[in-house]
């Protein structure tokens, strides 16, 4: 006798949970019910980020490192689970490799972006980078390397993350999910909604708690987006789907310059 | 015996500036007269006297700007070796410092801030900031590792009247070290100084195109937004007009940097040296009338030291010299227009409506021109316009705290984050505060520094990007993979 | 006590422009303020009753230059000023307590004070013992502040100096006048002369700023000088218009406010007989004395 498998039901994922819509709706997508995430689940995901935020980005980079890596050795455990969802060639590994890149980043960047400022007087004077806060992202495709490539540059910087995934293909950012909830990533710090973006990203763009906005997955509503984006002067940002960079953690960065006097 | 000790006047000489009766807009290296046919005067606050009449530039002369920016960018500029642009910029930035003075009077003219500032701070940081850029201008692969940067175009550039000139230099210098052309639109109450400019870039030889100067009020520069042939948008002033152009450029894929408002929180603690805490509140507030996006408009101070912070406060507010901005013994000059001045004293009145209570020094002001007294308001509660809004003049709230963390919660309670002050003698302190204050400059312990080595730009609504440094080059350059 | 800014204000201060009547007045003041000094080991009585002589009546050319305040002295040439200045406003000031360096017994320390007090001082200008304030005996040297103020008691003016080249940082020099003026200092001085930095610009504003603050928290009076190095004119100035600045009119006054120094005295005569004539001038036309 064949065993009946134990269907895995897709979820959205806030604040470390996976709870369903509290619209109770869901839509099909690649043959599963995925929940359809209202414009509720969306703002609840914003608070949950915006107060999980607060120790994030205090976190020492060296520990945001090693919650990434985290990730990847998560992520490579469900490497068979991810590759059934993402099934491109190399997507999965290439997936993990980016995500470890991205966590040696974590306690360089700094370094790399900020640095001392030789003013002329008796000051000394520093820029460091800051997260620059909440990021609602599209995620792009392919589902789970442009998810991956898009969401680690944030979170390695200290922000945390709204994520619309991709609607064609959702699945595989829940299994992602199902990583981050197993890797030590602070409850809130990336927060997962599928749904329709039509109904989910305005909603994002125009959140005035949102601080920016990666419109990389964005197709023929960017436009639309951006605009409401300028109500409270969002930094709009629009990448690439599969690319791994300094300049895109550094997109993510707020710098801060400090002045004080040097004297006895 | 008090009158011998009053300083007597000593003004600048302002023959030393020749301004002309009327001026075109400055396109193709040469000025030419408006399209638009128009023109409005533009006026010396202190006295109210015109100055001269200048051009209101409208679409066909926004695009006769952009089609020779355009042409210098493709024909020459772009194509210059990079070490060549250098010494155009350097050339530049000696000039500003051969004529220094005449730049220093002018602006004082045109916008009626203090001698002392535009020769000391205004004049000075404008050559500084050529000088410092043009440095750049054949190292921009070092500033960009592992890409080759590449100029992006053309670039239009909008700035504010509180520092004509030195926000033209902070928008020129970069752009041009990067090997874009631009089109720079002055305030429209202070275009005097950037039309000299002009007389800066002939005696410098720039190709012509190169640098285009076109003046006008809101409608010429929302000329500018809006046109296709404009690759970047840098724009310093209003948060309300930055929304509207960063929605302007939506979906345009044109580049944007935005320069906007502050509502900054200058916090002193009660270890603080509270001598120089208290110049550092006057030049926070005072500092050019309060015209300042980071001016230190609201003043948190522990309780433990109220009483004794406001006495010498208000002690020290009594020795600052309202009056002409030409005098060299000015501390206090005009407001910059009628506008703003009605602007200020409305909001002024709003607080005394409120209920806040005012303190202005005993002050004799010139009968003709736009004057307003340095003012305090103490009894602010967070939730009055004058401790929400910004004022743009010479207008302080002071509000109290009893702990850091009260601080840093009021103080981060604002749309705004472009800047924020902190006074304590603890070290430790110092750096927790400048951690967790949500805002791109923090002075600690002292107030109002610029330099053309140290970016300068705002968290949330204060706007995005920012400018000196070599993250002010990222503004004006695309970044392909090497 | 913020360095930078001090200094930067300061500097700002030091820029502040002065002409024709207020010049003049200022320089008139800056006579009336002086405490004209010499304190070399040539000194001899010739030399005091010639300079006392200048002091009295600094241009004889010019009968509406008025006299100096003080001539500061050694201790052994007090009875040479004492005599010459008999009869005039011009006070005699002594220095005391082993000056410069203050590095005597206090015994012999507090002598020395009596002796010039008892020889007809009107004015002692005492030493702080730098040695015992900078390794933290902050008590110590108050009380003998307090020792040489009983001797002084109605018959002499107390000025101390805390040679704030020595002290290393403003706080300290706040700190030094602080404990200055509570043992009783009728002026705070900044320094002996003789040490390699003298009175500066940020540092006589930091001094303004305790006898400010004292006299706000408690309303006494308490007098400034500055000296050593202050040789030109526009340096007297540059101190007067702090004075005004951060104590206002009130001390703007010899009661109040002084300047010590030798070569100064001829540099305002110069200012101001340019002034009055609009001509440069040469120092072949004022006396060395």
């Amino acid at each position: 006798m064949s065993r009946l498998p134990v269907q895995k039901t897709y979820k959205l994922f806030i604040g470390g949970a996976f709870p369903r819509s509290e619209s109770g709706r869901t839509l099909v997508a690649e043959g599963a019910n995925v929940a359809r995430a209202s414009r509720k689940d969306l703002r609840d995901a914003v608070r949950i980020a915006r107060q999980a935020g607060v120790s994030w980005a205090k976190a020492t980079a060296y520990n945001r490192g090693q919650v990434l890596y985290r990730v990847a050795e998560m992520m490579e455990a469900r490497r068979s689970e991810l590759a059934a969802l993402a099934p491109r060639k190399n997507e999965v590994d290439r997936a993990i490799d980016r995500v470890v890149w991205y966590a040696g980043w974590a306690d360089k960047i700094a370094q790399i972006v900020g640095g001392a400022n030789p003013v002329a007087g008796p000051y000394f004077n520093f820029t460091v980078p800051e997260p620059t806060g909440v990021t609602g992202i599209l995620a792009p495709e392919p589902p789970l390397l442009g998810l991956v490539s898009r969401l680690a540059p944030v979170i390695v910087g200290g922000n945390t993350a709204v994520v619309i995934a991709s609607e064609a293909h959702p699945l595989v950012a829940i299994e992602l999910a199902e990583c981050l909830a197993t890797a030590d990533v602070p409850p809130g710090v990336v927060n997962i909604l599928t749904g329709l973006r039509k109904e989910l990203a305005p909603v994002l763009a125009s959140h005035m708690d949102v601080s920016a906005l990666d419109l990389t997955g964005g197709d023929g509503d960017v436009a639309e987006l951006e605009r409401l984006a300028a109500e409270n002067v969002k930094r709009v940002v629009r990448g690439r789907a599969d690319g791994q960079s300094p300049y895109d953690i550094a997109a993510f960065l707020e710098l801060k310059t400090v002045w004080h006097p040097i004297g006895m | 015996m008090a009158t011998a000790w009053d300083y007597a006047p000593a003004p600048e000489a302002r023959d030393i500036v020749r301004i002309q009766e009327r001026y075109g807009l400055f396109i193709g290296g040469k000025f030419v007269e408006p399209f638009s046919g128009e023109r409005y005067t533009t006026i010396d606050p202190a006295r109210e006297a015109p100055l001269s009449e200048v051009a209101q530039a409208n679409k066909a002369d926004v695009d006769r700007a952009v089609k020779a920016a355009r042409g210098a960018f493709e024909g020459t500029w772009s194509k210059l070796r990079p070490s060549e642009r250098a010494k155009y910029l350097f050339r530049i930035a000696r000039l500003l410092q051969e004529r220094s003075r005449e730049f220093a009077v002018l602006e004082s003219l045109n916008g009626g801030k203090p001698i002392r500032e535009s020769r000391d701070v205004d004049v000075p940081l404008a050559a500084a900031h050529f000088f410092y850029y043009a440095g750049w201008a054949d190292k921009l692969e070092y500033a960009f590792p592992n890409r080759r940067p590449r100029p992006i175009g053309v670039a239009g550039q909008i700035i504010p009247w509180n520092f004509p000139l030195l926000m033209l230099a902070w928008k020129i210098a970069p752009a041009l070290a990067a090997g874009n052309t631009v089109i720079l639109k002055p305030a429209e109450t202070t275009p005097l100084s950037a039309l000299l400019f002009c007389d800066v870039l002939r005696q410098a030889e720039l190709p012509p195109g190169v640098v285009n100067i076109v003046t006008g009020d809101g409608r010429t520069g929302a000329e500018i937004v809006a046109h296709p042939g404009v690759d970047k948008i840098a724009f310093t002033g209003s948060t309300e007009v930055g929304k509207a152009i960063q929605r302007t450029l939506a979906g345009t894929g044109k580049r944007l940097t935005l320069e906007l408002g502050g509502k900054a929180a200058n916090i002193v603690f009660d270890d603080a040296p509270l001598d120089q805490a208290v110049e550092g509140i006057i030049n926070g507030i005072y500092f050019n009338q309060g015209h300042v996006c980071c001016a230190g408009s609201r003043l948190f101070v522990q309780e433990s030291i109220y009483e004794a912070t406001i006495a010498k406060l208000k002690r020290r507010m009594r020795t600052l010299r309202v009056g002409d901005p030409l005098d060299k013994n000015t501390d206090v000059g005009a407001i910059n227009s009628k506008q703003q001045l009605e602007k200020i004293a409305s909001l002024v009145q709003s607080g005394v409506d409120e209920g806040a209570e005012i303190y202005q020094p005993p002050c004799k002001l010139p009968e003709r021109g736009y004057w307003f007294v340095p003012t305090v308001f103490t009894n602010v509660a967070q939730s009055y316009r004058i401790a929400q809004e910004e004022i743009f003049g010479p207008v302080l709230s002071v509000l109290t705290f009893r702990t850091p963390d009260e601080a840093i919660e009021k103080a981060n309670n604002t749309p705004y984050g472009l800047s924020a002050g902190v006074w304590t003698e603890k070290g430790s302190r110092i750096l927790a505060m400048a951690q967790r204050l949500r805002a791109g400059v923090i002075w600690a312990n002292t107030y109002n520094r610029f330099d053309p080595a140290s970016p300068f730009g705002g968290y949330k609504e204060s706007g995005f990007g920012r400018e000196g440094g070599r993250h002010g080059l990222e503004a004006y350059v695309a970044l392909d993979d090497a | 006590m913020d360095a930078v800014a001090l200094e930067e204000r300061a500097d700002v201060l030091s820029k502040r422009s002065i002409k024709r009547e207020s010049k003049l007045f200022a320089l008139d003041l800056a006579i009336r303020m002086m405490d004209l000094t010499t304190l070399e080991g040539a000194d001899t009585p010739g030399k005091v009753t010639a300079l006392s002589s200048k002091g009295i009546r600094p241009d004889p050319t010019d009968p509406s230059v008025p006299s100096v305040a003080a001539i500061c002295i050694y201790p052994n040439l007090v009875p040479y000023a004492i005599e010459r200045t008999r009869g005039t406003d011009v006070k005699v000031a002594a220095v005391a307590t082993a000056f410069p360096s203050g590095q005597s017994p206090l015994e012999i320390k507090l002598d020395e004070a009596r002796w010039v007090v008892e020889a007809g001082a009107h004015e002692v200008d005492m030493v702080i013992d730098r040695g015992a304030f900078l390794s933290g005996r902050y008590a110590q040297v108050y009380d003998e502040i307090v020792r040489v103020k009983e001797i002084c008691g109605d018959r002499a003016h107390l000025k101390v100096i805390i040679e704030t080249g020595e002290l290393g940082t403003y706080d300290n020099v706040r700190r030094a006048s602080l404990l200055a003026i509570a043992g009783g200092a009728d002026f705070i001085k900044t320094s002996t002369g003789k040490a390699a930095t003298n009175a500066t610009l940020p540092v006589a504003l930091c001094m303004l700023e305790v006898i400010r603050d004292v006299h706000e928290e408690t309303g006494r009076v308490v007098g400034m000088k500055v000296a050593g190095g202050i040789r030109q004119s526009k340096q007297a100035v540059q101190f007067l218009v702090q004075v005004h600045e951060t104590l206002g009119l009130a001390w703007l006054t010899p009661d109040r406010y002084r300047i010590g120094a030798s070569t100064l005295l001829n540099d305002v005569l110069m200012q101001i007989r340019k002034e009055r004539t609009g001509r440069y001038q040469s120092p072949d036309y004022f006396t060395v004395d």
